[in-house]
């Protein structure tokens, strides 16, 4: 919800850190259609996971070996770097581009498309690049840095998203990807 | 915006960057010397190297500023993406037109 015009995870968020002299003002999330009061409705949110390609794409079947995933591995660091998020929307209603572009993916989705750029045993990797590259995707983000600023599990959305920029750049200028 | 349109817009801020320095180097030298408009027009006509320098410089700012308003136009203004992209795309073509008439005037004019 929104707390004292903030984007806050509320449940986790003790009172006495985001009040102003003893008063509260809570109000839905931001940057989503509001079902009623306080409630508002994620499919939006979700629908854009599904737009970056967000979901997991098998390469194997359950008849292949397990891939065997080094922590120290850097793909898997960078992944670690943003897979704990919680899908709470804070970052998506914190987010400027998000309110300014309709068509923009948001911090979330694009976050989570990043961590599956990094899992090897994914094999939907040209498609999300093309998803992320498109109109609306990494490219649209200002860099302002809300999401971080926000973000209640302290990840960091706009690391995530330049590193799309990079790597959806020299996908398209080695012909991999199409604008 | 999309990665097309992110790699010439980050691309001709690349080329801009040291281009702006030379310019604004030119212009201190050009005041604290105390030239007069004809002998920097001495310098300029038919110089092969201000005209591709300025040439390049115009042609850059255009696209550059041409992405940038159409992005501004994209997110702050009602507007559908493919009228804003299509009145920026005329603004850039207005600062190519001005800028040719001036780096021609000051090459061949």
């Amino acid at each position: 919800m929104t707390v004292n015009g903030r984007p806050r995870w509320t449940c986790r968020t003790h009172v006495s850190k985001v009040s102003h002299g003893g008063t509260l003002e809570i109000a839905p999330l931001s940057n989503m259609p509001v079902i009623k009061d306080l409630a508002t409705d994620m499919k939006p949110f979700f629908e854009k996971w599904q737009a970056a390609k967000g979901v997991f794409e098998p390469s194997k079947t359950r008849d292949d070996a397990v891939e065997p995933i080094k922590p120290h591995e850097p793909e898997r660091i960078a992944a670690d770097a943003g897979i704990e998020c919680i899908n709470c929307g804070v970052c998506h209603a914190a987010c400027d581009t998000v309110r300014w572009n309709d068509d923009y993916l948001g911090p979330a989705a694009l976050n989570r498309a990043w961590t599956l750029v990094n899992d090897r045993r994914d094999a939907g990797q040209v498609p999300r690049l093309q998803a992320v590259a498109a109109g609306g995707g990494c490219h649209a983000c200002h860099s302002h840095q809300t999401c971080m600023e926000f973000c209640p599990q302290s990840l960091n959305p706009t690391a995530a998203i330049a590193s799309l920029k990079k790597l959806s750049t020299k996908a398209y200028l080695r012909g991999k990807i199409t604008s | 915006m999309n990665v097309h349109l992110y790699i010439w817009q980050r691309g001709t801020a690349a080329l801009l960057a040291p281009m702006v320095l030379v310019h604004l180097a030119v212009i201190f030298y050009a005041t604290r010397q105390g030239l007069s408009a004809a002998e920097i027009f001495s310098r300029t006509r038919g110089s092969l190297a201000w005209g591709t320098f300025y040439g390049a410089f115009v042609v850059s700012a255009a696209i550059h500023a041409a992405i940038g308003i159409g992005n501004i136009l994209c997110e702050w203004t009602p507007m559908r993406d493919k009228t804003a992209r299509g009145l920026s795309l005329l603004f850039g073509l207005f600062l190519v037109v001005v800028g040719a008439r001036a780096v021609l005037a000051v090459v061949f004019g």
